[in-house]
């Protein structure tokens, strides 16, 4: 398994993304340039969290113009897989290659704080690993992670089973306090309909070493390691 | 006498004397042009020059055996070992934040930012010292919301963690709001990077963001007090672009990485000015730019503007002739500009060409190095009267008093402002914010770094010097607290304005106070950030040392925490309850005053306190270490309730003469509660013993509630769950309650 990181202008989880993959999973990682047109041959492309282009007209806007991104498309559909992290999440919105939007949090700021999310699919390529039901703590930093769909897109995310992660609380449960930013149905990070494309707001990559206070990211990206049945 | 060519009016509107424009005069050979004022005007202006604060700065300790680059240069530099150095600096932008909080706090932010990278080093790491009036007045939480947006909102964007500080709320920050930022970088020893130019001949290239008319006359703006016209003063802010800087931080990184530049200066305070003579002056040679080629964002500026812009996001490069195609083409690979202005020279002038004309030719020296030093007059500051406790009544109800104590926001939980701050980007922060320091593992090594920033504006009101010492005190008392021993320190000194003698006096006595405290511990300052004129319409704020010290942990698996672990461990007190409570949160907030002694800081007692922790914690004795400071033993002992995961409670007991409220509310310095298993307890006081160190357990973890007897009573009684609830909700609150009544 080959990571490849991508580096927009304004990615500041790249080195993030890179040391988890490469420092703490010891597996070839790359970073790609936004500018470039070339995936490097990576198995995995990793779009990292920041603020592409600064984000100052809508988070993630801008990068999905960006010249890899077309590249990105194409692997996608050929069936790569693709993790979108926080504003790499975004970014897939604006790809298209997964459905629905964000909006602002709930509570109208910036948050940073670990959430408990409640792994709901473990029959993805980046899920694996984990046991649905499985509660893991993992830390969130974002202004726009209210995530949205119109009703009849909601209800054929759900029914696909495409949601792959729920905010709860630590003992599972679905509350309204839980579901720090507001998402509709607490969603938490989702894989489109094939499974190869996944968004999260939580950042993994922060939760992968005991110094920094949890390991529960590992599940993600150890269960991109696992071979593909 | 002859005519000056300014008159008196525009002098001051240049907040110059006549004394210093006749000497402007001499030291350039004529009279300067209107261009040329403005110039002298922002380099001798208090901000850039330090003129009254020069002479006690030269007192302060800066020398020591890992300082590898003490005061004069954009920061200060910490040696760690391994090869390896911390660059670090504290600034305020207390003025600007007054006018327009978000930009004013997001360009604070910017400012410290570059003054970390231009030296080499990538910026880890960004705390803030924050203080507003209090909360009940709208005004108050609208200068706090727009201060914490504007921190947020820069350096989340930027991927730099924001993981600590602190903030507290009084009366005198109604009108004059303290925003203190501080960054700390790390850097390879030997790829340090320093302002200068070298030979004449090399390339000047101007980087980043282009200039426009905003922020003009910022450091003069910095160096009055406020009055009426303070609105008027909103165009004097800058405006932040935390992505470009973000480009603008990759990029410098990368041509010093490759060591493709000679020197390199960030362009903050008096702007183009002050890079295009700090540089060529700290090499000995000067600098020729034709102001036609900097690039503007604006059409029709005049040489006036261009040079003394304070818009954000740029730096000014020195390069060899040679290096100048590859500097390029690494600032084109992030989208930027980098633009050849001029030469530097060697006769030792800054001059300007415009149109093709001379409008600028001065010598760099007179500006950067021959501004006037003041030994201003000052006035010893009227120490406080005598103790108050003969006068204060007891309370009747401890738990009230405890109630009120833990809702007040100079005491609250403070997750409000920190769950804005993206505080784990760049995954190093080992312990969260909320501790007393923050702490971040070094990448492949054992050892961790520690910082932390303190001040306590009441006790420096009562007593400056007391108050100079009692920040490097609590700041040393809050490194040990996590494992951690002091290695350098950087210091943001608000006060009011120094043309008042007693202004002055507080500042003399508050750094000779700190100067000493920091030689107790053995550290030196670095540099930092002197702001006077903190004063509107006449008041001035407390004066309000703020210090930033950087610890080093030895093996970060070894961090302590406050929180509780488990249920029956011992509690020790390190240290004595004095009745001492001038100048706490007790005396204000309940007994509606701030009179007598501030606690007394015994800097050898500090030391020897933070010696038996330290040698505690590497025997691995301690489970958890919380200092008393604001707030005292009750607060202490419920914050570490309040830190403990499964909220375990406590229960101490004093036997004392001492008066009960001060036990329990005092803030005597020199003392921390500890946690050990209790057949760990020995060990400990035996430790202390050998220091000299009054220690004794006081109490056992566990229960739901804390409690605390004093002389057999028991005066506090409070359920966690209730406390906890009280401290949690209290600055939420406030902003939920702004929000309602909208």
């Amino acid at each position: 398994m080959k990571f490849g990181v991508v580096v927009f202008p304004g990615s500041n989880c790249d080195a993030d993304a890179y040391h988890a993959c490469k420092d703490v999973l010891g597996r070839p990682t790359t970073y790609l340039w936004h500018k470039d047109h070339d995936l490097r041959g990576v198995d995995c492309v990793i779009l990292p969290g920041g603020f592409s282009y600064g984000d100052y007209l809508r988070s993630g806007a801008i990068a999905r113009f960006s010249p890899l991104m077309q590249e990105v498309r194409e692997f996608a559909g050929k069936g790569g897989l693709v993790l979108g992290i926080c504003n790499g999440f975004q970014v897939l919105l604006e790809l298209n290659l997964l459905p629905g939007a964000m909006l602002r949090n709930k509570n109208l700021k910036f948050l940073c704080q670990y959430v408990t999310i409640r792994l709901e699919n473990e029959r993805t390529p980046f899920t694996r690993k984990g046991k649905k039901g499985r509660i893991l703590r993992i830390p969130i930093a974002h202004f726009d992670g209210n995530w949205y769909a119109p009703p009849e897109t909601l209800k054929e995310v759900e029914d696909n089973g495409q949601v792959v992660f729920r905010y709860c609380d630590s003992e599972g449960a679905l509350t309204k306090e839980a579901n720090v930013n507001g998402s509709l149905h607490a969603i938490a990070g989702l894989v489109n309909k094939r499974g190869n494309v996944m968004g999260m707001m939580p950042h993994p990559e922060r939760a992968v070493e005991p110094v920094l206070g949890s390991e529960d990211g590992l599940v993600v990206l150890q269960s991109l390691l696992e071979k593909t049945s | 006498m002859k005519a000056r060519r300014h008159d008196d009016k525009v002098l001051a509107h240049h907040n110059l004397t006549a004394d210093e424009y006749d000497l402007i005069t001499k030291l350039v050979g004529r009279e300067p042009n209107l261009t040329e004022l403005g110039i002298f005007s922002a380099m001798w202006s208090e901000h850039c020059s330090y003129k009254s604060s020069k002479v006690y700065l030269k007192k302060l300790p800066t020398k020591a055996k890992n300082v590898v680059q003490g005061p004069g240069e954009n920061a200060g530099v910490i040696d760690i070992g391994d090869g390896r150095v911390v660059v670090f600096k504290i600034e305020s932008h207390n003025h600007p934040s007054y006018i327009e909080p978000f930009q004013g706090a997001a360009t604070g932010v910017g400012g410290i930012l570059r003054d970390i990278f231009t030296m080499g080093a990538r910026p880890v790491a960004l705390m803030d010292s924050l203080r507003f009036g209090p909360l009940d007045n709208p005004k108050n939480r609208s200068i706090m919301e727009g201060v914490v947006s504007g921190i947020s909102s820069y350096g989340n964007s930027i991927g730099v963690p924001t993981v600590g500080g602190e903030v507290c709320f009084n009366e005198c920050y109604s009108l004059n709001p303290l925003v203190n930022v501080f960054c700390l970088g790390l850097a390879e020893k030997d790829k340090i990077f320093y302002a200068r130019t070298d030979d004449a001949g090399n390339a000047i290239l101007y980087v980043g963001a282009k200039t426009g008319r905003d922020g003009i006359h910022g450091a003069s703006m910095a160096s009055q007090e406020f009055g009426e016209d303070t609105e008027a003063k909103r165009p004097n802010v800058q405006v932040g672009d935390p992505f470009k800087e973000k480009l603008l931080v990759e990029a410098c990184l990368e041509v010093m990485e490759r060591r493709i530049i000679v020197g390199i200066q960030d362009m903050g305070a008096a702007g183009l000015t002050c890079s295009t003579t700090e540089m060529p002056a700290k090499s000995g040679k000067g600098v020729e730019i034709d102001l036609d080629l900097v690039p503007q964002r604006e059409k029709g500026m005049t040489p006036y503007e261009i040079l003394l812009s304070e818009s954000q996001e740029r730096m000014l490069i020195a390069a060899r002739p040679d290096q100048v195609p590859a500097v390029k083409a690494a600032f084109a690979k992030w989208d930027l500009d980098a633009v050849e202005i001029g030469k530097v020279t060697g006769d030792g002038k800054l001059r300007c060409r415009f149109h093709g004309e001379i409008v600028v030719d001065i010598p760099v020296s007179a500006v950067v190095d021959l501004c006037p030093a003041y030994n201003r007059p000052w006035e010893k500051p009227a120490g406080p009267a005598a103790r108050p406790s003969g006068s204060v009544p007891l309370p009747a109800d401890y738990n009230e008093v405890f109630r009120k104590i833990l809702s007040s926001p100079t005491i609250a939980d403070k997750e409000w402002v920190y769950r804005q701050y993206d505080h784990m980007v760049q995954t190093n922060t080992a312990l969260l914010p909320g501790a007393g320091a923050a702490v971040l593992r070094i990448r492949g090594s054992k050892r961790g770094l520690a910082m932390t920033l303190d001040g306590n504006g009441r006790f420096a009101a009562l007593d400056p010097r007391t108050g100079g010492k009692a920040s490097v005190a609590e700041a040393c008392r809050n490194l040990a607290c996590v494992g951690a021993r002091p290695i350098g320190v950087t210091n943001c000194l608000n006060f009011g304005n120094p043309e008042k003698p007693g202004v002055m006096g507080q500042f003399k006595e508050a750094v000779e106070g700190l100067s000493e405290a920091c030689e107790a511990f053995g550290i030196a300052v670095t540099g930092g950030n002197v702001s006077f004129y903190n004063e509107t319409e006449g008041v001035a704020i407390d004066p309000t040392p703020v210090l930033g010290i950087v610890g080093l942990v030895e093996d970060i698996d070894k961090v302590v925490t406050p929180g509780f672990k488990a249920e029956g461990d011992s509690i020790i007190l390190l240290g004595e309850n004095k009745e001492e409570f001038g100048g706490s949160e007790y005396l204000n907030l309940i007994h509606g005053r701030n009179d007598g002694f501030p606690p007394a800081v015994e800097l050898d007692r500090e030391v020897a306190v933070h010696e038996t922790l330290l040698a505690a914690i590497s025997e691995g004795l301690v489970r958890s270490a919380h200092d008393p400071s604001e707030g005292g033993l009750a607060v202490c002992a419920a914050e570490c309730a309040f830190h403990s995961p499964e909220k375990i409670g406590g229960d101490l007991s004093f036997e004392t003469d001492t008066r009960p409220d001060a036990v329990l509310f005092g803030e005597s310095h020199a003392r921390i509660l500890l946690t050990v298993r209790t057949e760990n307890a020995g060990r400990v006081l035996e430790i202390a013993a050998k220091r000299g160190v009054p220690a004794g357990v006081v109490g056992t973890t566990g229960g739901s509630s804390v409690r605390i007897r004093v002389s057999g009573n028991i005066l506090v009684d409070l359920p966690v769950a209730e406390a906890h609830r009280l401290w949690k909700k209290s600055i939420p609150d406030y902003f939920a309650a702004s929000k309602s009544s909208l």
